[in-house]
């Protein structure tokens, strides 16, 4: 058996218990060893991608137990699609908490390799159960991740996300017992034939755990009435930290679609149409806010986490309409809007430190060192957050908007996704103009970290890049959004013996 | 034996709903933790309750399902870890921010 398909989780696993158990090495071998490590990650990642692009499914059995009894890892090119972009995030976060971030707590660098062990186990796992235990992993790195560095507002930020993460989990093993006591199995290819085939009176409970599920990925993913521990938790975090949580909130739609397309997505009356309706509306509440709050924040780096909610809205709303061109598109926009979270939560912290006070926060009036590089940097990263030709947010967005132009119901996702992006429009032109027009130079500008703000220009340059590349990218995520509907392939690959015995269940 | 566990797991969850939605971190902390003993309970009884079978195949006529032992044992691990985690936060929170309320400040106290 070729065992790669483990590799994206033992590789971070291995590492970070390493680097816990050798902490009394020097701070720089330490930093190699995880620089090291996510590199590997990259290249796993670009396999992976390789691997997935011919469409077949990829599958590894631990211990090489069959399903759906063992546990299995399953790789389709969207887990390949978000391994790559956890692998490259997480690069570039460590590059730059490696210019000084880092040595503020104890631990770092194993517990950024937890976190990204947690992660690329989601996105592998085919089993329900692992993927809570996956979930489990990742946030409880988050938590220490996202305390790291100690102080008041991380403390208060990091009580309520925590707990309500905790809430979460709880809430997701109820849906996991219902289901388990339903259909008895977890495995999700055997879970969606059982679901399916299950007799009607099971139908209200199969409902109800559905939805548990949709609340607890809604909690991950932060969708309107459960978002409101993002903005104060992401603002408090570190810069690395936050820049790396912008993958956080995919994961949770990542597993809402993994969910709700393959294990309640087959049958004569699919389980998961009531959940596509109430993300409609729930979605575009969610952009509606998220436009709302980057007008009314006090500081770059509480904008930038309505950014983050702005793109969920954007992302779910697209998603719900459920169509092969929405589904690349929303795809297409997940790329773009991790990077760009991830560009203006480093790009805050680069500003603020150039600040002669006040930090990142939009009250205080200061003079900014380095005036003319900085305003520019920000001036293009504003734009390709916008959505402004010629960054892939443009292409992102007149893709989505083409797609659900289609659809009656489209014209609302039209109406709030321009408004919100004329909103976050208006919110960086007021952040570029007071931080860079109205203060004088500053008397003694601080040196200017050149790795730092080498890590930010290649993110937005990234973005500019997946726009030069916009026609492959594109072609690959319609493929992803067809393998996407069409779970039969998926339960065969999982299961051959079983759809072979049950033909007539397949829709 | 069903209506005992259904009722133990109705009071479990509804006292620790209840004590969760509390403003203090330590009343939290404890709604938290008979939340998560009701879902083990929960997780557990997903198998079927059945009395005096081994969880292994092939002993007895009947046997009991031996997954959700596993799958409860690992969310106890979890659940134990999670909970520990949360009195340390809570107990670091409480010092740095002088009280225990979970905003970090109770609106109805004046402040120093």
């Amino acid at each position: 058996m070729n065992h790669a398909l483990i590799l994206p989780i033992l590789l971070p696993l291995i590492t970070g218990a390493s680097l816990l158990l050798l902490y009394r090495l020097p701070f720089g071998v330490q930093r190699l060893v995880g620089l090291a490590s996510t590199l590997g990650l990259v290249g796993l990642g670009a396999w992976a991608l390789v691997a997935a692009g011919g469409g077949e499914y990829r599958l590894y059995h631990a211990g090489d137990w069959p399903a759906p009894f063992g546990i299995v890892l399953i790789l389709d090119r969207l887990s390949a699609l978000m391994l790559a972009l956890t692998a490259l995030l997480g690069l570039a976060c460590l590059l730059y908490a490696s210019r000084g971030i880092d040595r503020r707590g104890a631990h770092f660098h194993a517990l950024f390799q937890f976190q990204l062990a947690g992660l690329n186990g989601a996105f592998l796992t085919g089993d329900l159960f692992n993927l809570f235990v996956f979930f489990e992993i990742l946030l409880i790195a988050s938590y220490a991740l996202l305390l790291h560095g100690g102080g008041r507002a991380r403390s208060r930020a990091g009580l309520h996300y925590v707990i309500i993460n905790l809430v979460g989990s709880a809430l997701f093993l109820i849906a996991l017992g219902t289901l388990y006591g339903l259909t008895g199995t977890l495995n999700m290819a055997d879970l969606a034939l059982e679901v399916a085939a299950a007799p009607p009176g099971d139908a209200p409970l199969l409902a109800a755990a559905s939805m548990v599920l949709l609340v607890v990925f809604g909690i991950k993913a932060a969708i309107l009435p459960l978002l409101f521990w993002l903005p104060r938790a992401y603002s408090a975090s570190s810069a690395p930290v936050a820049a790396l949580f912008a993958i956080m909130t995919k994961v949770g739609i990542y597993a809402i679609l993994r969910v709700f397309l393959l294990v309640f997505g087959l049958g004569e009356a699919p389980v998961n149409a009531a959940a596509w309706q109430w993300l409609w509306p729930l979605a575009l509440l969610t952009l509606a806010l998220g436009g709302v709050g980057v007008l009314g924040s006090d500081s770059l780096r509480t904008l930038t986490a309505y950014l983050v909610i702005i793109s969920v809205g954007t992302l779910l709303a697209t998603l719900s309409l459920v169509t092969p061109a929405t589904l690349g598109a929303a795809l297409f926009y997940l790329i773009h809007s991790t990077g760009m979270a991830a560009a203006f939560f480093l790009l805050a912290d680069l500003l603020g430190q150039q600040r002669e006070e006040g930090y990142d926060r939009f009250s205080v009036e200061a003079p900014m060192g380095h005036r003319a590089l900085l305003g520019g940097l920000f001036f293009l990263a504003a734009i390709a957050a916008v959505g402004l030709p010629p960054f892939g947010g443009f292409v992102s967005k007149v893709w989505i908007l083409q797609a659900s132009a289609d659809e009656p119901r489209g014209l609302w996702l039209w109406a709030l996704l321009l408004a919100a992006a004329l909103l976050t429009l208006i919110a960086v032109s007021r952040t570029g103009s007071r931080w860079f027009w109205r203060p004088g130079p500053a008397t003694a500008p601080r040196p200017l970290d050149r790795g730092c703000l080498a890590v930010v220009c290649a993110l937005v340059a990234l973005n500019g890049v997946l726009a030069a590349l916009g026609e492959p990218v594109m072609g690959y995520l319609a493929l992803t959004a067809e393998q996407l509907l069409t779970p039969e392939a998926y339960i065969a690959a999982m299961l051959p013996e079983t759809l072979a015995l049950a033909p007539e269940v397949s829709p | 034996m069903e209506l005992l566990y259904a009722m133990t797991l109705g009071v479990l969850t509804t006292c620790g709903v209840y004590l969760l939605l509390r403003a203090r971190t330590f009343t939290v902390i404890l709604g938290l933790t008979l939340l998560s003993h009701a879902v083990n309970l929960y997780l557990f009884a997903s198998g079927r309750l059945v009395a005096g079978a081994p969880a292994i195949v092939g002993l007895t006529d009947r046997s009991a399902d031996p997954l959700p032992q596993a799958l409860v044992l690992t969310a106890i691990v979890i659940g134990f870890a999670m909970t520990a985690f949360v009195v340390v936060l809570a107990l670091k929170a409480a010092v740095e921010l002088r009280n225990d309320h979970v905003d970090g400040e109770n609106p109805d106290e004046d402040r120093l």
